[in-house]
This record gives structure tokens, C-alpha cells and sequence, in this order.
């Protein structure tokens, strides 16, 4: 157990607790740590993003060094380091995606939302992000929504369709 | 849902019904899990098993077209705790068919993996499932409760000795962990950074122990091997390129999708299957095996056949099987800056020539694709790769340098063009109008 | 074995060796970063490569195995081409900042650039800079340069047994860090900057104070702990700048504690409290600075008089363990020839009932490179990663590598060691504890119970760790500090030596101190009719002699030892620097040399005699403490004070001893066990943490920053809080029987037994408290 941790405040609730230990019970016994990746996604779907914290919080209760989940963290780019809105808009634009859409479909969203990637509407509601491939490239453009929804064919009027959706 | 095609359907027979068809009911239907019962009371051993793969030829379908058999052969016999790992961290761009196979029959990649247990001696398993496609994550986890609950799955399988459980762990957005053993120390909850090889997974694997890692659509290919005989399977394809195989062709094309064909199956009735030519327009490039193959340009790869050693001659890899489709309105300085990004973006860091190497690549790459590039600007892109390849943990630093080397080797004309008159040959209109993209002229703003 | 030939010549290596190790054994280098042999293999630097015949691709050395009959060509055009280019690599994005960095001139990447680097770069793309770090008042960052290696990340993992540093992001954005807003605080953090192959970490304290070739250097040896850690001393201008390990693979290996690499900042302590440069006497009442002749007359005079009027045994000698063997030599001899057989130099030591019994001098009781082969280990009564951090880590290491460690204790501090078994127990339970794993081992050996042991009933905490000795071959048990200053210390030497006897493993001490076994040789204990530290302090002199202690921090019963000291007619005092203390209780004050400042010998903790030179001139009128000595005895007429260098010293000292000393058991016989437990209140458990556990790294600066030295607490576990009523952070009033009481803030430490209360000994704060092992009346405040 990590005593050096001393910053075991923002409690992760019973539930986001329960579903960590769903996690947990994939594993050896003495492999808490391979449920570090499904921890922090459930403690960010909780919170929204990942306060320095939280991820503290979901290490202490893996019994893992603090760094050692913030190097999990930083390596996987689902992660937010940062607040985000409350949709957070993927667009994938690597090539396969590119060849039918993919940069234009963002660019459309671009204009339609007045941000660019990285930023946030200033109502907090949209998020955009740039994706790299999410092995989606049949049905492309592609377009992922916190995270876990993915949509496909995100042509204009789709993305209309979607964005109209969104409140 | 992605167009299907096939003309020899195995791994796609249980896709016709899309959404509807991948439940284990389905699955039994279609004769699921008979290989498996076959297996555990006819108490095949082990030896018998690996050979019958050895025999059908199949090379593994992750990329790198490793013969299965053998690589299951490698397990140790006698230790104690073993593993099974599949691998569904499809990120190669253009690889779009580990998806579509759990989505629409989650329960072949399962009994897979059950035999591969049983087959190398392991008790537990994990596949490892793209963070992207999270819903195909929950799919799979709803199947493995299936199997679970019909006794394919925990301890004394179907009342025989063998205990085997199989779970589901997945990314979370990290290209890297598509290698084998930057997946493994992904599992167990750390970067995904590959580790230096030997030890091989198949004696220092996950949690240190023994571990055979297939790709998604190896193992689905199992029952049906079994189902078959090695020998048919074999004879599906060609000599040492047994069976079917998924390609996952995107681009322009009129048909994006999946398409499953026998081994040695020609480019051109592949390309024929995928609906032909966007707007019946010139193809110009194919990347035949995924971004990290070298692209081969039109008239090459038109001759190929579709195998691994078809594809090798030419110049480029089978890979993943992800074929993409270039046609005349594609940049090709473009499409390498994108690539180039995207290996740039992907490195894991922790080896010299490809941490700074791929940001060295990428930024020269982009110069030159935004009108600041300098004559000797190629002979250094060659150069770089040139201390990339084969220098590094992984294959990613190699995987990074050809599409750089094979771009400037097979279309240098056009990058000299781009540094010449610091714009593209392909005029931008018609690079929009390719994609297929259309839109309003006026915008309304909706936040 | 297997034979390889590396460029062209041949050579036998064992089986398991990497090409790295094999160029190695045959002295070829091959240029690399992020390998070290200490460390785990990364393989990720590339810096190499090197050309194997067959293989179709360069093959890194420090990851690739030997196989038999390989063929290795280190310098050949493929090997070189492929370092060239991974150093291409690193210096694209470093910043070429060798004129305003530190580690300018023992860089390895700046060596290694100018051998395998390109003049001009091709890369003119924009640089990468990386934000630096805060580790602390100890490592400084420039994280630009970081080249990625993660040495340091693996050491923190590795060898100090906590990951405080990581790599963060990836890719080019990768990043190595602290967790945010945390700092390095592993007493052993210094070792990041001798790993850190570029200037990326750098010494805090030495920051931009001398350039590498300006300094000269002189091998040393640790004052502080048992061990004896070597060191490279590196001064400018006979000031000590800096202090590196020199690698002893027998006792420090590669490694320096924070506390050895960074004391040497309390040598060049000013003010009040530091440095004492000039002789001084107390006349009237008033303190002048005067001539040696005169202050050495001074002292001669009183302690004369002091002997003609009330006998030599009014005397006494208190002598601190840090002294060198040749100072204690000389003090003893001093004293015992002005009459008096009050000397010693076990200060912390509350009980002396082994003195008579004892068989030998105690000791470690195996060799330092030994520990590593224990397979099973017990250690007792030993805050072992602050009092022993380098042993600390052999053992670490051992664990992984399958040994088992179990603890008997009255702390439960984390190790950063996976134990096999833990007993924690108040420490008037200590003694009846180790007598139940006496018991239960006797039993699972089949061996016969002792008799004093029959009627007592074995805990599950002691039958596990009964059960873990047994189990292995070749065990041994370490009575740590706690255990030696424990009031019962003869007891747990007397059942430790049992249960070593039993296992047929061994059994030894860890030293406390640089001469904790020095002291012995030297003769700094008492003598027939002669008193112990605790007694001579106990029962008060007339005078005292001190020699490199200040008795209030560094005896068992500090508030006792300023009381009797304050009380004495004459106190001299031989120390290198000055306290308020010493001010209020001594006559005069002889200004002597610190270990850098005069040759000596320390004796580790295995027997190991250690000598060393001077590394710098003494300060000011500072004179070595063994001329002194040397001088006060022809001056007070003592025979056989005719030495002119401290090696004649030594030699007489030594008497024909030379690398190892003799004389070393830690057998005690016909003593009686007491085995007594009554104890009625809150009963302290004292630590000496480890930056004030000697006069010199309390005036370390930089490490009084540091984590370690935090100001004493009361500690306690929840349920003796509640008992308390108090919360943490709660103002309490302790005391300890006498007037006195001191205030501190509570704090929870979950791993203290109920009803103990810790509070650290050996600090300002807490003196008045009176002895280490006392019990405790705790009130809020
Ligand atoms: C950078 C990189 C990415 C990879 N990505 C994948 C992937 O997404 N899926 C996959 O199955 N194999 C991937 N591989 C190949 C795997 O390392 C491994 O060879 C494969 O999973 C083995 O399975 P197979 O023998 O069934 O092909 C990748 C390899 C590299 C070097
Ligand atoms: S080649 Fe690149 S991705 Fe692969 S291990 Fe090395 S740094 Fe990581
Ligand atoms: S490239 Fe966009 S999903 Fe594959």
C-alpha cells in the first residue's frame, strides 16, 4: 500500500466504486493494477474529466503510485486532462477517413460550432477533438461522441442531425 | 452498417442477418461451438490440435502474417500459468474488421480463443478491445456472459477437465497498443509501451508468463479450421496463404467495407467487389495492408494478387488487410503529411530514433506540403528513415518510414512539383470534390 | 559458459550475459545511456548498437544476449552508422547548452557527441521545451535536456522502492515527472542526479557553484551511519562543494544516502550554529576567543584540577560515535591517564547490562555483501529505511528476489519492502515478542525451549514469523538502532544471538553509527569501576570531556545530559562546530576538524577499517581533534602520547588489526533475561530521524528542507487519538514525568501500536522530554 499518498479526497462514489471492483475481479488477484484503464474511464465518466485528484484517488485505491496512473492517464488519448463540454466531439482524419470526409466533416463542425479542435463552445456544451483512427474507416466520415458512441457517414446532413440532437 | 461482400464466406457466414445475428443462439445455430464440443470429448490432445493449424496454413491476421500453428508450438509445455490474449486493438488505419467480427459474431473469436487454451494450455484469456469502439467492447462482454452462462466458459468446460475464462479488457486510445507487447503492459495497467523481444510473449508474457497473442480474426478462423480440416482450409487459398481472408477496403471506392476472399484473390476483382472506382474515377495509389505499408501505385498493384506473398513481391505488405484506395484527386504529399502525423502522434516515446525521428519526418513532410519545402528536403526524408528502420523496440519507426520511402520512391515527382511551386499538383477543389463531401454553401452556426 | 568474440577477439562469458556486460568484461566500451547494470534493462536509448554477424539489423548491446559462439563487431561501419545516427537523433531536440550547464564536463552525452556527433545538424525545425520540474530542495531540473533514458524513473522503482517519477504523455510530448505537486522525497533521491547521464537533473546545493574541472577530489569515508559509504570529496578552494559515492560494490555499491551526498553542507555552516573556528574560553562568565596556547591551557589546567581535588573519576568522557577511531583512541587514553574509567561513546545506549557478558565486540555479524545471500531475515527494533537506508535497499532487492523479511518493531513504517511477516508491538512488549519467536522456532526446529521461555504463549504475528525463518537455509537476524537503545537491549541481543543460534543463521547489529564498532577497538567504554554514558550522566561530574557530540541531542537522555553538564565545573569541549548549548555548559571550546578536515579511521559495522585523508584544510584556526588530543596529553603529563601522525595512532590503536578488526562476537553469556513488561501510560516510541541524527547534518541545509526533516510530532493511531479525545492536528501538552512538557501537533500514524505515542528524540523541539524510552502523559493543549 501506498502510504506516501496523501490525497485521498475526491471520493469516487459507491457505485463508481462497485463498477472499479467489477473491473478489478478480471484479474489475478494481485494484478489490481491491470483495472487502472477501466478506472479511470468510469472516474471520468463520473466526473467528467480527470482532476490530478481523481487520478490519485482511483491510484490510492488500486494501490498503485500516484505517477504510475498518471502516466496511464497522459498515454491513452481518451483521457480528459481537462474539463471538456458536455459532448465531446471526435472527428477521425487520418487518411482512410480523410479520403471520404473526414478533415471536411470536421471543418464543417468547425464553422458550425465556431471552434476549432481543442476548444469548447462557450455555453460549455461541444468539445471538439481530433481523432486518429477508430478502425471505423468503412464508414467513414466517423465521428465519436463522449467517448463511446460512435456515429458513421457523418455527412452534412448528418452531422446537422446529430449536432441538432445534442442539448 | 458497412457493405458486405464475400465469395467464400467463413468468418462473414454469420454477418447476413447484421445486428441481428450475434447472439450465441445464432452462433449455436450455425453450428457454434461444435468444434469446441468435438474437441473436449473426443479429448484431442494438444499435439493434434496445433498441428491440425500447422496444416491450414494460416498466418496470422494482426499484420505481421506469422504461421498460428507454429507460433503456438512455442508455448512451454509445463508451466504452470499461461495466457491467451487476442488482439481488437484495431488502430491501423484503413483496418475497420476486428470490429465488424465482434460485432456481428462475437462468438467465433470466442470459441477461438477457448481452443487456443486449450490448444497451448492456458486457463485464462483476455482480449483486448480497441477503447474507440466501446460498444463493441459491451457487445463482447454480453457475449462472454452467454458463453459463461452456457458453460463454454469457466471451470470443467462442458464437464471435462479443461477450466478456461475469457475476459474483456479495453484502450483507451493509444495506437501502440495494437503491438503485441505494448498490449500486454497496457493490460496490466500501465503505458502501452512495447518491450524489448526476446523474451517473447510466448515465455515472458502477460504478468511475466507463458502467452500466446493472436489477432481477432486469427482465432475467429480456429472453428472453422477445425470445422473444415487444415487441409480444405489450406486449399481455399494458396500454398502457404491458407484460406479466407478479410479486407477491409476504404478509400474511393463506391462500396467501402469488408469483404472476405480466398487467399490470392486479385486486386482487381477485390477493387470489383468494392463497387470499382469512385465516380468511375483513375485510381492513382493503393495502400495495400494498412498506413504502415508501402503504397504501391496503381499499375503495381493492379497485378497483384491478394496474399501475402503476392503483395511482398510487389514492394508493400498484406498486413492487416486494409486496403486503401487512392484515387486522382488525392494529394499524395498530403496523404503523407496526414500519415506522417499520425506515426508522430502515435509514437509511444520511448525509443530514441523513433521519438524524435517520427516528429523530425512528419515536420519536414508538412514543410514541404505547406510551400516551405527545400530541394534537399527528400534526400534528408530518406535519410531519417534511414536511421529509423530497424533501429527501435518496436516496428512502429519502420512502420513510419514507409510510407515516407514508398511515397517519395513512387510519386517523387510530385513532391518535387510541391516544393517547386509550393502548392499541390492536385488542385483543392478537386481533392474536396473526391472525398465526396458535400455541403450548403452558407453554414448556420448552431453555437 | 559461452564463447563470443567481440571485435575479432575472444572471450568467455557466463550464460545469461548481454553483449554490454561480456564488452565489458573485456574492457571494450560501448557507447550507451539508459543502461545500468544496477537498473532494469529499457533498450531504449539505441545508443548501442552494434553489428551482430547474422543478424539482419543492428542489435541493441545492453538488451541482446549472448549466444554461443557469437560474433560482436562493436566499431564496425554498420555499429557506427547506427550510433551516429541515434546521436543525430539526440541532439535534435536537446538544447546545446554545455556552456551554462552543470553537468558540462562530465556529460556523457556531451562526450559522446563529440566522438559520434555530426558537426552541423540538418535539423532546423523548431526545438522542443519541456517545463522543468520541482523535486524538492535537493535535485534541480532542466528538463529540456532530458534525454528519456528513464534511468531515474527506474531507480525511484527499482532501487529506492517507490515510483516518484514517471514518463508522461508520449511520443515527442513525453515528459518525465513527479506526480503533480509532488517532489522526490526518497532518502536516497540524490542518486537521480549521478544517473542522470545528461544535465537534465542536477545537485541543488551545488548549482552553478564550480565547474567539474575546477574542483579537486580526495577519496573519503561516510561519517554518519554504519555503513561507511565511500566518497569522493570534491572541493574548490579547500571548501568542500560537493560529495559523490565511490563506487564499493562491498558496502555502498554505487549509491549515497541523501544525508552522505549532502551533509557536507553543515561543513561549511556559519553563525551561531555553525562552524566553530576559533579556540574559546568562558572567563566570568563571558566567552573570548583566544590563542590555542592559551585555551589549551585552559583546558589542561581545569581538568587537572578537577582530578587533584576530587580524583580522576570525577571525570567524565562522553565521545561521539562519529569521532574517528584515532580520536577516541586518543581520548580514552587521555582520560584513563588523568584517572578516570568514566568513558563512552555509546551515548543513545539506555542499557549497559550486557558490559561484563558480552563476548566480544558487537558487530553486524555477517560481511555487507553478505545480506544480499540471506534467504530469510528478521529484522528487530529498526526504523531500517531512515536509520540504515543502503542496507535497507540490499534487502529490498533481496525480496524480489524471493528472500523473505519479517520485522519486529513498535513502528510500522513502510519499508518500500515486501515483508513476509511483521510484528509490531509497543516496545515494552519488544523483549516478550522475540522471546515468543525464540519459543516458536525452538519448537518448529525441535530444539529445547529454553527454560525462561516455557510459559509463555506464542502470538500468530510471531508464529508467522517463526514459520517464515524456518522455512529457509540461511537466515539472520539485525537488532536495528531502536533495539540497541532500547531500555532491555541485553534482553533482545540475548534472545537474537538464541534465535541465530537455533536457525544456524547469523545474528548482528546494525551500526548506528560510522565507529559504532570503531568505539570498541579504540577502548572508549568503561573500564573496571568506570561508568557508563547514561551513568556518568546519571550520576554527575565534576568534569567533562567532549569530544565531537553535543550530548543534549546525542545521549539517550538529552534534558539529563545538559542538566549534569550545566552543572559541572568544567566542561571541554572538542567540536567542529558551536551550539547555544555548548555555550551555556562548557569552560572551553576547542575548535577540531570534521572528518574532511583530518585524516581518521572509521570501522564499519562489518569490522571494516576505513582511512582516510583530509580532503581540505581545517577552517580557520580549526586544528585536527587528534593533534589536540595529542597535545592535551603531553600537557597533562600522560605517558605514551609521543605520536606524530595520526597513522601512529591508528597503529597503536589497531595493535596489528588491519583490514578487518578482531574481536568481533555478538554472544552474551550467563546473563539473565529480563523479560518484564509493566508499564502504565502512553510509552514513547523515540526515532532519531535521520537529518538530525549527528551534529553535521543538522546544519545541512538543504536537507533540513528536505521531507525527513519535518518538525516532531506527537504520532499516534486512531484508537490511542481517541482515547486522547483529540484530533489530528490537535495541540498537545506531553510530558514525561518530570516539570517539563514540550507542545506538539498530533498526527495519525495508523501504524504505531495502541497506546504509544511517537515522538522523535534527537531534536530541539522535543530535548526537554527527557529519555527515548520513557512513558508519556499526553494532554490536550
Ligand atoms: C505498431 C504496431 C501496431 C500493431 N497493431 C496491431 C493491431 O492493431 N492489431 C493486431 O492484431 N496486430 C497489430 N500488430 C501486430 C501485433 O504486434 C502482433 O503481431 C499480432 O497481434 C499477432 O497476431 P497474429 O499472429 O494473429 O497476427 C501491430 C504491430 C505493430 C508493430
Ligand atoms: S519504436 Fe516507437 S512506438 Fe515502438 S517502442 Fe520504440 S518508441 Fe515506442
Ligand atoms: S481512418 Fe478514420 S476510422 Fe479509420
Amino acid at each position: 500500500m501506498n502510504k506516501q499518498n496523501d490525497m485521498l479526497s475526491p471520493e469516487l462514489s459507491p457505485e463508481a466504486l462497485r463498477k472499479i471492483d467489477r473491473e478489478v475481479a478480471k484479474y489475478p488477484a494481485d494484478q489490481k493494477q491491470s483495472a487502472v484503464m477501466a478506472a479511470l474511464v468510469i472516474a471520468q465518466d463520473e466526473k467528467g474529466w480527470l482532476s490530478k485528484e481523481t487520478i490519485a484517488a482511483v491510484a490510492s485505491y488500486l494501490g498503485m503510485p500516484p505517477i504510475a496512473a498518471y502516466e496511464v492517464a497522459t498515454f491513452y488519448n481518451m483521457y480528459d486532462l481537462q474539463p471538456v463540454g458536455k459532448y465531446k466531439l471526435t472527428v477521425c482524419t487520418n487518411l482512410p477517413c480523410a479520403l471520404s470526409g473526414g478533415v471536411h466533416a470536421a471543418d464543417y463542425v468547425k464553422e458550425k460550432l465556431g471552434i476549432d479542435f481543442n476548444e469548447t463552445t462557450p455555453d460549455g456544451k461541444f468539445t471538439l477533438k481530433e481523432g486518429e483512427c477508430m478502425g471505423a474507416c468503412g464508414d467513414a466520415p466517423v465521428m465519436l461522441v463522449n467517448n463511446k458512441r460512435m456515429c458513421s457517414f457523418m455527412l452534412p446532413e448528418a452531422i446537422d442531425k446529430l449536432l441538432a440532437e445534442c442539448n | 452498417m458497412a457493405l458486405i461482400d464475400t465469395i467464400s464466406p467463413l468468418l462473414t457466414t454469420g454477418w447476413s442477418k447484421g445486428d441481428a445475428g450475434w447472439s450465441l443462439k445464432d452462433y449455436e445455430a450455425r453450428g457454434g461451438y461444435a468444434q469446441l464440443k468435438r474437441i473436449l470429448s473426443s479429448k484431442m490432445t494438444q499435439d493434434e490440435l496445433i498441428a491440425e493449424v500447422k496444416k491450414s496454413s494460416l498466418r496470422g491476421r494482426g499484420g505481421a502474417g506469422f504461421p498460428t500453428g507454429l507460433k503456438w508450438s512455442f508455448m512451454p509445455k509445463a508451466a504452470p500459468e499461461k495466457y491467451v490474449v487476442c488482439n481488437t486493438d484495431e488502430g491501423e488505419p484503413g483496418t475497420f474488421k476486428d470490429r465488424d467480427l465482434l460485432r456481428y459474431d462475437p462468438h467465433s473469436t470466442i470459441e477461438g480463443m477457448i481452443i487456443a487454451g486449450y490448444a497451448v494450455g492456458a486457463k485464462r484469456g483476455y482480449n483486448y478491445i480497441h477503447g474507440e469502439i466501446f460498444d463493441i467492447y459491451q457487445r463482447f462482454e454480453e457475449a462472454l456472459d452467454q458463453a459463461r452462462a452456457a458453460g463454454y466458459l469457466g471451470e470443467r468446460i462442458l464437464g471435462s477437465d479443461f477450466s478456461f475464462d475469457l475476459f474483456a479488457h479495453h484502450g483507451w486510445g493509444a495506437y501502440i497498443c495494437g503491438e503485441e507487447t505494448g498490449l500486454l503492459e497496457s493490460i496490466e495497467g500501465k503505458k502501452g509501451q512495447p518491450r524489448y523481444k526476446p523474451p517473447f510473449p510466448a515465455n515472458f508474457g502477460l504478468y511475466g508468463k507463458p502467452t500466446t497473442i493472436n489477432n481477432t480474426e486469427t482465432f475467429a478462423a480456429i472453428p472453422f479450421i477445425l470445422g473444415m480440416g487444415g487441409e480444405a482450409y489450406l486449399n481455399l487459398g494458396k500454398p502457404n496463404n491458407g484460406g479466407t481472408k478479410l479486407f477491409s477496403v476504404s478509400g474511393h471506392v463506391n462500396r467501402p467495407g469488408n469483404y472476405e476472399v480466398p487467399m490470392g484473390t486479385p486486386f482487381a476483382k477485390l477493387l470489383e467487389m468494392a463497387g470499382g472506382m469512385r465516380g468511375g474515377r483513375k485510381l492513382k495509389a493503393v495502400i495495400p495492408g494498412g498506413s504502415s505499408a508501402p503504397v504501391l501505385p496503381a499499375d503495381v498493384m493492379m497485378e497483384c494478387t491478394m496474399d501475402y506473398d503476392s503483395i511482398a513481391k510487389a514492394g508493400s505488405m498484406l498486413g492487416s488487410g486494409a486496403v486503401i484506395v487512392m484515387d486522382e484527386t488525392v494529394c499524395m504529399v498530403k496523404a503523407l503529411e496526414r500519415l506522417s502525423y499520425f506515426y508522430f502522434e502515435e509514437s509511444c516515446g520511448q525509443c530514441t530514433p523513433c521519438r524524435e525521428g517520427s516528429g523530425w519526418l512528419y515536420r519536414v513532410v508538412h514543410r514541404i506540403e505547406h510551400g516551405q519545402g527545400r530541394p534537399e528536403d527528400l534526400d534528408l526524408l530518406n535519410r531519417v528513415t534511414d536511421n529509423m528502420m530497424g533501429k527501435t523496440i518496436c516496428a512502429l519507426a519502420d512502420a513510419a518510414a514507409f510510407p515516407v520511402r514508398s511515397f517519395i520512391k513512387h510519386f517523387k515527382s510530385e513532391f518535387e512539383y510541391h516544393i517547386e511551386h509550393k502548392k499541390c499538383l492536385v488542385d483543392p477543389e478537386v481533392q474536396r470534390a473526391g472525398s465526396g463531401f458535400f455541403r450548403a454553401s452558407s453554414v448556420a452556426r448552431v453555437a | 559458459m559461452l564463447e563470443i568474440e567481440i571485435d575479432g577477439k575472444t572471450l568467455q562469458v557466463a550464460d545469461g550475459s548481454t553483449i554490454i556486460e561480456a564488452a565489458h568484461q573485456m574492457g571494450t566500451y560501448i557507447p550507451h545511456f539508459c543502461y545500468h547494470k544496477k537498473l532494469s534493462i529499457a533498450a531504449n536509448c539505441r545508443m548501442c548498437l552494434v553489428q551482430v554477424e547474422k543478424a539482419p539489423k543492428p542489435m541493441p548491446a545492453c538488451a541482446t544476449p549472448v549466444t554461443n559462439g557469437m560474433k560482436v563487431f562493436t566499431h564496425s561501419e554498420l555499429a557506427v552508422k547506427a550510433q551516429k545516427g541515434v546521436m543525430e537523433f539526440l541532439l535534435i531536440n536537446h538544447p546545446l547548452d554545455c556552456p551554462i550547464c552543470d553537468q558540462g564536463g562530465e556529460c556523457q552525452l556531451q562526450d559522446l557527441a563529440v566522438g559520434y556527433g555530426e558537426s552541423a545538424s540538418q535539423y532546423q525545425e523548431e526545438k522542443r521545451v519541456v517545463p522543468d520540474k520541482d523535486l524538492g530542495p535537493l535535485v534541480s531540473t532542466d528538463m529540456t535536456r532530458c534525454i528519456n533514458c528513464t534511468r531515474c524513473i527506474r531507480f525511484t522503482a527499482e532501487i529506492a522502492g517507490f515510483m516518484e517519477l514517471g514518463q508522461s504523455f508520449r511520443g515527442e510530448h513525453a515528459e518525465v515527472m513527479p506526480f503533480i505537486g509532488k517532489t522526490v522525497d526518497t532518502e536516497l533521491s540524490g542518486n537521480i542526479i549521478d544517473l542522470c547521464p545528461v544535465g537534465a537533473l542536477t545537485s541543488k546545493p551545488f548549482r552553478f557553484s564550480a565547474r567539474t574541472w575546477e574542483l579537486s577530489r580526495r577519496k573519503s569515508v561516510s561519517p554518519h551511519d554504519g555503513l561507511g559509504s565511500n566518497l569522493i570529496m570534491q572541493t574548490k578552494h579547500d571548501r568542500v562543494m560537493r560529495v559523490l559515492p565511490l563506487e564499493n560494490e562491498d558496502i555502498n555499491e554505487c549509491w549515497l544516502t541523501d544525508k552522505e551526498r549532502f551533509s557536507y553542507q553543515g561543513l561549511n555552516s556559519q553563525g551561531d550554529n555553525g562552524r566553530l573556528t576559533k579556540p574559546m574560553v568562558k572567563q566570568g562568565g563571558e566567552w573570548k576567543e583566544v590563542d590555542w596556547n592559551v585555551a589549551l591551557d585552559y583546558a589542561s589546567h581545569a581538568l587537572r584540577d578537577v582530578a587533584k581535588t576530587h580524583g580522576g573519576a570525577a571525570i567524565g568522557g562522553l565521545l561521539s560515535p562519529h569521532a574517528t577511531l584515532e580520536e577516541m583512541y586518543l581520548a580514552q587514553k587521555l582520560l584513563r591517564g588523568l584517572g578516570s574509567e568514566n568513558i563512552d561513546f555509546r551515548l543513545r545506549q539506555s542499557d549497559f547490562s550486557a558490559d561484563g557478558h558480552r563476548r566480544g565486540t558487537p558487530w553486524l555479524g555477517i560481511k555487507i555483501a553478505d545480506i544480499g545471500r540471506l534467504d530469510r531475515v528478521l529484522v528487530v527494533g529498526s526504523f531500517l529505511r531512515k536509520d540504515h537506508p543502503l542496507i535497507a535497499q540490499r534487502l529490498r532487492q533481496s525480496a524480489k528476489g524471493g528472500a523473505q523479511i519479517s520485522v519486529l518493531h513498535s513502528a510500522d513504517d513502510d519499508l518500500l519492502i515486501k515483508l513476509a511477516a511483521r510484528a509490531i508491538a509497543a516496545p515494552s512488549q519488544l523483549p516478550a515478542v522475540l522471546a515468543q519467536i525464540v519459543k516458536a522456532v525452538c519448537q518448529l526446529k525441535g530444539a529445547a525451549v529454553d527454560a525462561a521461555l516455557a510459559g509463555i504463549t506464542v502470538s500468530t504475528e510471531a508464529q508467522a514469523i517463526a514459520q517464515s525463518l524456518v522455512s529457509g537455509s540461511n537466515s539472520g537476524i539485525l537488532l536495528g538502532n531502536f533495539a540497541q537503545q532500547h531500555p532491555q537491549a541485553a534482553t533482545l541481543q540475548a534472545l537474537g544471538h538464541r534465535l541465530a543460534s537455533v536457525l544456524g543463521g547469523s545474528f548482528g547489529f546494525l551500526g548506528e553509527a560510522a565507529n559504532s564498532v570503531g568505539g570498541y577497538v579504540a577502548k572508549a567504554v568503561p573500564g573496571a569501576g568506570g561508568l557508563n554514558a547514561a551513568a556518568m550522566l546519571k550520576e554527575p561530574r565534576q568534569a567533562y570531556v567532549v569530544v565531537g557530540a553535543e550530548p543534549e541531542l546525542d545521549c539517550a537522555d538529552g534534558a539529563q545530559a545538559l542538566a549534569s553538564l550545566t552543572k559541572a565545573a568544567a566542561v571541554v569541549v572538542l567540536s567542529p562546530f558551536k551550539s547555544q548549548a555548548m555555550l551555556d555548559y562548557a569552560a572551553v571550546l576547542l575548535p577540531v576538524s570534521p572528518f574532511s578536515e583530518t585524516s581518521g579511521t572509521f570501522v564499519n559495522t562489518e569490522g571494516r577499517v576505513q582511512s582516510f585523508y583530509a580532503a581540505a584544510k581545517p577552517l580557520g584556526e580549526t586544528r585536527p581533534a587528534w593533534k589536540v588530543l595529542r597535545v592535551l596529553g603531553n600537557l597533562l603529563d600522560v605517558a605514551g602520547f609521543e605520536f606524530n601522525s595520526s597513522e601512529d595512532v591508528r597503529a597503536e590503536a589497531l595493535g596489528g588489526q588491519s583490514d578487518f578488526v578482531s574481536g568481533l562476537d555478538n554472544g552474551v553469556d550467563a546473563f539473565t533475561l529480563n523479560l518484564s513488561a509493566t508499564v502504565n501510560g502512553f510509552e514513547r516510541v523515540a526515532d532519531v530521524p535521520i537529518h538530525f541524527a549527528d551534529s553535521l547534518v543538522r546544519r545541512a541545509p538543504a536537507l533540513q528542507q528536505a521531507r525527513d526533516s519535518a518538525t516532531p510530532t506527537a504520532r499516534m493511531n486512531a484508537a490511542t487519538l481517541k482515547k486522547l479525545g483529540v484530533a489530528t492536528g490537535d495541540r498537545v501538552r506531553v510530558g514525561a514525568g518530570g516539570t517539563a512538557t514540550v507542545t506538539l501537533s498530533t498526527q495519525l500514524d495508523a501504524g504505531l501500536p495502541d497506546g504509544t505515542v511517537r515522538v522523535a528524540a534527537a531534536h530541539a523541539d522535543t530535548v526537554a522530554l527527557g529519555p527515548m524510552s520513557s512513558v508519556l502523559n499526553v494532554e490536550k493543549a
